[in-house]
């Protein structure tokens, strides 16, 4: 491929502009995903620009090793169906990953184009996402190559990203693998967090049911360590525990006022309304409205909870952060999004106290203003409040989306697993192995609030750690 | 999973289910709580496991018709299966041998008060009883509270049945007449803040069992947060029972308000469906 076209005509070529749907439109509809996704022609042009170099520097980027210069020369050579397969070599979820990834700060950042030219990188998340989505619309049945059995029964505690990439790569070595879920749902975050205007519900389905297909077992509304116990598991075979119970777990600032009706954790207005359907008339869980809504944090909850408040019939869908832009931690196309379609920035602003009407429905809050001073353990500059800088806001209702902590429920359950003072789990860091050896860990459980890719990463790697784990214990 | 083997009216609104569910009923301990789900439009809401037997694999679950949720559960026959069922949650009451237990249950609060009252008496306390609710037809499971307590004081508001007053008269009379070790309320949320309030007065150890709203009951939305002792504490893994001289009553009052335009609009719209 590289000989088709010579590099520098390669480099003549804009990077594609990602067809979206307008802000106007989008912000009346929960279920309609922004970024519509790229038509063949466009992915073969953008797929042109990659320049397959010798020295993949994109590989490095990428927390799960997707061999990127391989599946998007495929896309160029119009064999997308070979291109999705490249990606399912290393990512359980490609349709996934090419729409909440931080490409800016992983693969695309790493790109020649960026490195080297100074120039937008190859649209490596859009060409991923092309791909995937090709292959689901096709129906054509891929499903990966699996080992013949070998009966060794191994479980995961949660159905979340990381505990997906594992158990796909499991049931490929030939595993017998159940996913057990507290909730009704699997899926954890992809499911209960990420809105549908972002990751529909419908692809995290069609990629749950290819491990379905390959053989991973899966069981809803089951607590391992309180439905039934992880000895009772044990007692039943399981072999091998992957703890990715994730990070479900609210944070409150703890300011007054803080209990009032209509003040919920992120996890709580996302859950009502992304795995409850809240927003429908057909399903009964409710979700409280606002025509004033404050959204407090900078992160991707943060903007998720801030654009589903918007699309509920916000009036005003305010963003509270108490640092600068720069240092929010959302993604940068969240971001954008956000502003196009009308989100308002208050940045460098942190709540005091929030106040009530008569019923105790939140009516309004009281902020200071911030400075920046010198960074603090995070690497950002610390933010400090500006003396007599306090001003009112009317606020009816409010979202807490300032960070997450680990579910503490697994942990309880098992007195000897070795946590950190925040709750999350100790493992080895390349095997993801914790203080009990059959036990891997991987995902949020073990890194606080992060990213699904990272999820992913940890869960491959878990899984092929266990597998050694598994096979040297069989042999000895 | 999950099939309803057994359905019996104990009133009108007042409803005692038998659900087949082998690894709850082998799991779980007296307090804790399961999670539901009535059709794939229904809701998540809490029930406190009224009983189990480990044996047959079921549990027992006793619901009062409040809205959409409880009335889709009670329209549901023996042989339906309820769509979604988690359990068991919250961590289990402290059970320990400390002399006398003044157990005091309001309405349909009496249903899981049953199975605590069981375990304090074959832990070897003397146990003393009082159940209360509006009147006649909401009193129920009086004949098991009996076997397992060494005295029953049965109250009703309006005095159609035992003695013709609140709750908190029958705890007050037994509070004064003899030495109580501690107390266990569970009921609706004002009649727990008041019987509360009377063994703050006498300075005995009391739990309540608080009945927050919940979403996911597991720990992960913060729905269900109360304030105890000045900390915010969740329901569905730190409770549902706390020392109830350290709740927050009013706040958890409030909060209980936090949905009723959403809970009225949504049982007028489902009225209208029957």
């Amino acid at each position: 491929m590289r000989s088709k076209t010579k590099n520098k005509d390669r480099m003549l070529i804009d990077r594609v502009k990602m067809p979206e749907l307008a802000a106007v439109i989008r912000v009346k509809h929960q279920d309609r995903e922004v970024n519509m996704g790229l038509e063949l022609a466009q992915a073969q042009a953008e797929a042109t620009r990659c320049m397959d170099c010798s020295n993949p520097t994109c590989i490095e980027g990428c927390p799960v090793s997707i061999n990127i210069p391989k599946f998007i020369k495929y896309i160029e050579k119009g064999d997308i169906l070979m291109a999705a397969s490249t990606l399912k070599e290393t990512n359980a979820l490609p349709a996934v990953c090419g729409r909440v990834c931080p490409l800016e700060k992983q693969c695309e950042s790493r790109c020649f184009y960026v490195d080297k030219l100074n120039k937008p990188s190859v649209a490596i998340g859009h060409l991923e996402r092309f791909a995937a989505d090709f292959e689901r619309n096709s129906g054509a049945s891929n499903i990966a190559d699996t080992a013949s059995p070998n009966g060794i029964k191994v479980a995961t505690v949660g159905s979340g990203p990381a505990a997906l990439s594992f158990a796909g790569d499991m049931v490929k070595y030939g595993y017998d693998v159940t996913v057990f879920e507290a909730l009704h749902e699997i899926g954890g975050v992809l499911k209960y967090g990420i809105p549908e205007f972002r990751l529909p519900n419908s692809v995290v389905d069609f990629e749950l049911e290819n491990l379905r297909k390959m053989g991973v077992k899966f069981e809803t509304n089951y607590i391992v360590g309180r439905t039934s116990s992880f000895d009772d598991l044990r007692e039943e075979g399981y072999k091998g525990f992957f703890i990715a119970s994730g990070a479900g777990l609210p944070r409150f600032m703890e300011i007054p006022g803080e209990n009032f009706n209509g003040i919920l954790s992120s996890n709580e207005y996302l859950t009502r309304v992304n795995l409850m359907g809240a927003a429908t008339d057909e399903k009964d869980t409710p979700v409280l409205r606002g025509k004033n809504v404050a959204v407090i944090g900078g992160g991707n909850t943060a903007m998720d909870s801030v654009r589903t408040a918007l699309r509920l019939g916000a009036q005003r869908a305010i963003i509270v952060y108490r640092r600068s832009e720069a240092e929010m931690p959302a993604r940068v196309e969240e971001v954008k999004h956000a502003k196009e379609e009308g989100v308002e920035f208050m940045t460098l602003c942190n709540p005091l106290e929030y106040f009530a009407d008569a019923k105790g429905r939140v009516s309004g809050m009281r902020l200071n203003r911030m400075g920046l001073g010198e960074p603090d353990a995070s690497g950002r500059r610390r933010p400090m409040p500006i003396e007599g800088s306090e001003f009112e806001l009317d606020v009816d209702l409010v979202v807490v989306a300032v960070g997450v902590s680990p579910n503490p429920l697994v942990p309880s359950c098992l007195p000897d697993l070795k946590v950190t003072k925040w709750g999350t789990i100790i493992v080895d860091e390349d095997k993801m192995q914790s203080s009990i050896s059959e036990m891997f860990a991987g995902g949020d459980i073990v890194r606080g609030g992060a990213t699904v890719i990272l999820a992913m990463g940890d869960g491959r790697r878990a899984a092929e750690n266990m597998h050694h784990y598994l096979q040297n214990k069989s042999i000895n | 999973m999950n099939k309803i083997v057994e359905k019996e009216y104990f009133s009108d609104k007042v409803v005692r289910l038998v659900v087949e569910n082998p690894m709850i009923a082998k799991s779980r301990k007296p307090g804790n709580f399961v999670i539901l789900r009535v059709g794939e439009d229904g809701e998540r809401f809490p029930l406190t496991i009224a009983g189990a037997d480990p044996v047959r694999g079921t549990i027992t679950l006793v619901v009062q018709i409040m809205g959409v949720s409880s009335s889709k559960l009670v329209a549901l026959e023996v042989g339906d299966s309820i769509t979604d069922l988690v359990g068991p949650l919250g961590k289990p009451t402290h059970i320990s041998n400390i002399g006398t237990v003044l157990a005091a249950g309001g309405g349909v609060g009496v249903a899981p008060l049953l199975p605590i009252v069981e375990a304090f008496k074959k832990a070897g306390n003397k146990v003393i009883t009082v159940i209360a609710a509006r009147n006649k037809d909401l009193i129920i499971l009086e004949d098991e509270i009996r076997k397992w307590s060494d005295e029953v004081i049965v109250m009703t508001d309006d005095g159609s049945y035992g003695r013709q007053g609140l709750v908190t008269a029958g705890m007050e009379e037994i509070i004064q007449r003899e030495k109580v070790d501690e107390c266990i309320v569970i009921g609706p949320a004002v009649m727990m803040k008041f019987a509360s309030l009377l063994t703050k007065k006498y300075n005995i150890p009391t739990q309540a069992s608080l009945n927050s709203i919940m979403v996911d009951g597991t720990g992960m939305c913060g729905a269900c947060r109360v304030t105890v002792g000045g900390k915010t504490k969740f329901t569905c893994v730190d409770g549902p029972e706390f020392d109830a001289h350290q709740v927050d009553f009013d706040e958890m009052l409030m909060r209980l308000g936090g949905y009723i335009q959403e809970e009225k609009r949504a049982t007028e719209i489902y009225s209208q469906k029957l």
